[in-house]
């Protein structure tokens, strides 16, 4: 692991209305690291990685991205995005487009590369992810658990520096978790960076460098899985660990 | 001349007029479906003003009679500019139609789920790209439903031209009735293509409907 940080974020906020969601955040993930955000619902998990690409607009604070501060003004938002890859709770895929197309579009239209070579490519991301049988298939006749993975090879194929994943698992049947959490899996080994917001505890301990534990709107504790599992500062942060993992422990085992 | 002569002849006499009837309805349909888009866009994604704008047009367009519209552009804009009868007649039309039609685009890319968008500008897309790519080809197909009565409703409406002197179906047949007094048969005739060409179009989108069908 490298100490190069990817995303700097400082002394962020956000707030809806009256509700400040996100009250001061701090957190750097490295490249390499595989860092996964945990905490009650609502504690503004979501907004945090949503705030990283700017789809939500923070208040206050800044981001970097590697050396660029995204949040200051007049940078392109677009450009920004290519590097940030992300995949959504519930997938997202292009309804209007087969996997193939799904994966393409943005190699076409946003990078402008040559149909024939997005092609080859697109065809090799949707291999990446195990669907390449499953390239002229539309979103419609696709299970949960492909679609995700669509979805993430999507994201792939803009040859991202990071990618952001928002509970992506959540909306899956128990049953295709474990599909996609290997995908998930593969893609850390293979040296992705990667900040995922996730109740999924098994691939929380397997997967992940560091786990972040928030609540209401800040970081209560973070480190290894190892020591928040067994060795929390705090007695709320093992509470929480605990509970969850006896929620979802069934599943991380029928999942892989 | 025995019936069935008469027939033909009145048959090929109305048909004649089967190209300004069909001209006038493409011009109309497809000035509506740009401006409309482009209206429907607007009201959707465009600031305060633009979409106020847009739906000041399309609250005072449907409050009109189309005929209004029709004698409003020929005799009003037509001293301004030299626009032919036909023109004139397909334009009022389209004006019309943009804003039946833009009521339906705006239903359709409001009913395009909204992380479409968010996952289009997530991959990078400028707002315009996303429109382009992700949710128009959407929304036009969850349109076609809507758009096809439409359609049928400005094929029939292209008759109002008949007002100004344009040589349509309709004026035709008022002709061979005036000429013939037997205004029963001149009108029966004309109503039977009117039910053709509507029924055609009807089948056309239905097709269309089918084939681009978007499963979500």
């Amino acid at each position: 692991m490298s100490d190069r940080p990817i995303i700097r974020i400082e002394d962020l906020h956000k707030s809806y209305q009256i509700h400040e969601i996100i009250k001061g955040i701090s957190l750097e993930v490295d490249e390499k690291e595989v860092v996964v955000i945990i905490g009650p619902s609502g504690t503004g998990k979501s907004t945090l990685l949503r705030c990283i690409n700017l789809l939500t607009h923070p208040d206050k604070g800044h981001i970097w991205l590697e050396e660029e501060e995204i949040t200051a003004p007049h940078v392109n938002i677009d450009k920004i995005r290519q590097r940030i890859g992300m995949v959504f709770q519930d997938f997202n895929l292009f309804n209007h487009l087969t996997a193939l197309d799904n994966v393409m579009i943005g190699m076409t239209k946003v990078l402008k590369m040559h149909p024939k070579e997005a092609r080859e490519k697109a065809l090799w991301e949707l291999e990446r992810v195990g669907l390449s049988d499953r390239a002229d298939h539309y979103p419609a006749q696709l299970s949960g658990g492909q679609k995700q993975r669509v979805a993430i090879a999507r994201a792939l194929g803009m040859n991202p520096h990071v990618m952001l994943f928002d509970e992506p698992t959540s909306a899956l049947d128990p049953e295709l978790i474990g599909e996609v959490l290997s995908v998930m899996q593969k893609l850390a080994q293979e040296g992705m960076t990667m900040l995922v917001v996730s109740h999924e505890m098994g691939f929380a301990r397997e997967v992940s460098d560091r786990i972040v534990f928030m609540e209401n709107g800040v970081i209560v504790e973070q480190g290894p899985p190892r020591q928040l599992f067994y060795n929390p500062k705090f007695e709320r942060t093992r509470e929480f660990l605990w509970k969850i993992t006896e929620l979802y422990g069934k599943e991380d085992e029928a999942g892989g | 001349m025995n019936f069935l002569e008469d027939l033909a002849f009145l048959f090929s006499y109305l048909l004649q007029g089967l190209g300004v009837t069909i001209g006038v309805t493409i011009i109309a349909l497809s000035f509506g479906f740009l401006l409309g888009i482009g209206l429907a866009l607007m009201r959707v994604y465009g600031g305060r003003l633009a979409a106020g704008i847009a739906m000041l047009y399309s609250t005072v367009i449907r409050a009109l009679p189309v005929v209004l519209v029709i004698f409003i552009l020929y005799f009003g804009i037509s001293r301004v500019i030299d626009l032919s009868p036909f023109l004139s007649g397909a334009f009022a039309l389209g004006f019309a139609s943009t804003a039946y039609q833009s009521e339906i685009f705006r239903g359709a890319i409001q009913s395009v789920p909204p992380g479409q968008m968010t996952a289009a500008r997530a991959i990078g897309m400028s707002r315009w790209k996303a429109i382009r790519y992700v949710i128009l080809p959407q929304a036009i197909r969850l349109a076609i439903p809507p758009w096809s009565n439409e359609a049928a409703i400005v094929l029939k409406d292209s008759s109002l031209v008949y007002v100004i002197g344009v040589p349509e179906i309709l004026r035709r047949a008022e002709y061979v009735s005036a000429r013939t007094l037997e205004p029963f048969l001149a009108f029966g005739a004309a109503a039977l293509i009117y039910f053709f060409l509507t029924f055609l179009t009807n089948r056309g989108l239905d097709y269309m409907e089918r084939r681009y069908k978007l499963q979500m």
